[in-house]
C-alpha cells in the first residue's frame, strides 16, 4: 500500500540565528494543512532548537482561526525557549483579523522582513 | 448535492468532510465574484464561511461522515444570505468565552463565532444550535460588517 506524499507547506531559511519561514499556501484554512504546518512550526522549536523565529506572510492572502490558534502555541513556546516570535508582510486584510481579535498585542508584527530581521 | 429553490436560492447537502467544504466555498466565492462583490468583501465572507462550515463539521457533526451539513444560500446583488444547518445537538453562543478578554488571549481556540460576527452583518444562532444563518447587506456597492449575534442554543461548540 502506497502513501500519498505530504506536500511542503513551508520553506525555512536560516539567516544566522534567524529562522525565517515562508508559507506556500495563499490560503491556510484547510484544517489539515493547518495541522502539518503547526507540526512543522512547532518542530522548529521543539526538535531543532530555534529560538529566533520570523513568520513571513507575503504570500497569505486567507488563514482561519485554527491557523491563529497554531500561531498562538508556537508563540508560548518560542516564549517559553526564552526566544522570539516576529511576524512580517501581513497584508491589510490579514492584519485586520488579527487587529479585532487584538492577537496584534500577543505578537509582534512588523512591516517588512528587513525590518523584522533587525528587531531580533 | 445541489438543488435551486423557487425563491433563487440555491441548496447544497454535503457530507461531513473537509474537501466538500472546500469546493462549495469555491462555488460560492465564484458567484459573489459574478455578481461583483469586492475583494474586500469576499475576504470577510470568506472567512465567516469557513468559521461556520467548519464547525458544523467538526463541532456539529464530530467529523461523521454519515451526517450530513445542509447550507442554502442566495446570492442578490445587494446581499448575501446562507443558512447552515448541521446535525449535531446544538451549542449556546452565550457560552462561549469572550475571545477578547485578556484571559483568554491565549487560548489557541474559539474565535470563530466572533469573526463570523465582524465580518457578516448579522449571524444568528438558532436553538437548539444547529442551525446558523449569516447575512452580509451591502450599502452603496460596499457591504455592512460588525454584525451581532442572536439566538441560543444548548450545546457546545
Amino acid at each position: 500500500m502506497s502513501t500519498q506524499p505530504k506536500r511542503r507547506r513551508l520553506e525555512v531559511e536560516d539567516y544566522g540565528e534567524i529562522t525565517v519561514v515562508n508559507f506556500i499556501d495563499k490560503k491556510i484554512l484547510d484544517e489539515q494543512n493547518i495541522q502539518k504546518i503547526g507540526e512543522d512550526l512547532f518542530s522548529l522549536v521543539d526538535e531543532l532548537g530555534r529560538k529566533k523565529v520570523l513568520l513571513n506572510f507575503s504570500n497569505v492572502e486567507y488563514l482561519s482561526s485554527a491557523a491563529l490558534g497554531k500561531f498562538i502555541t508556537l508563540n508560548k513556546k518560542v516564549n517559553t525557549s526564552g526566544g522570539k516570535l516576529v511576524m512580517c508582510n501581513i497584508n491589510d486584510d490579514i492584519f485586520e483579523v488579527f487587529e479585532i481579535t487584538k492577537l496584534n498585542k500577543l505578537f509582534n508584527i512588523i512591516k517588512d522582513e528587513q525590518t523584522a530581521l533587525q528587531s531580533f | 448535492m445541489q438543488s435551486r429553490e423557487p425563491d433563487g436560492s440555491v441548496e447544497f447537502v454535503i457530507p461531513s468532510d473537509l474537501n466538500e467544504a472546500r469546493n462549495l466555498q469555491d462555488i460560492i466565492e465564484t458567484q459573489l465574484r459574478q455578481c461583483a462583490f469586492e475583494d474586500r468583501e469576499i475576504f470577510g465572507i470568506r472567512l465567516a464561511l469557513e468559521e461556520a462550515i467548519v464547525n458544523a463539521i467538526k463541532h456539529g457533526n464530530q467529523m461523521d461522515q454519515g451526517k450530513k451539513v445542509q447550507v442554502r444560500f442566495c446570492i442578490q446583488p445587494h446581499r448575501f444570505d446562507i443558512d447552515i444547518a448541521d446535525e449535531g445537538p446544538g451549542y449556546d453562543p452565550e457560552d462561549l468565552p469572550d475571545p477578547l478578554a485578556d484571559e483568554n488571549l491565549e487560548r489557541p481556540c474559539g474565535r470563530g463565532i466572533f469573526l463570523m460576527r465582524h465580518y457578516m452583518t448579522e449571524v444568528i444562532v438558532h436553538p437548539p444550535g444547529n442551525l446558523l444563518t449569516m447575512s452580509k447587506v451591502r450599502t452603496n456597492g460596499h457591504t455592512n460588517g460588525n454584525g451581532h449575534v442572536n439566538g441560543n442554543g444548548n450545546g457546545k461548540k
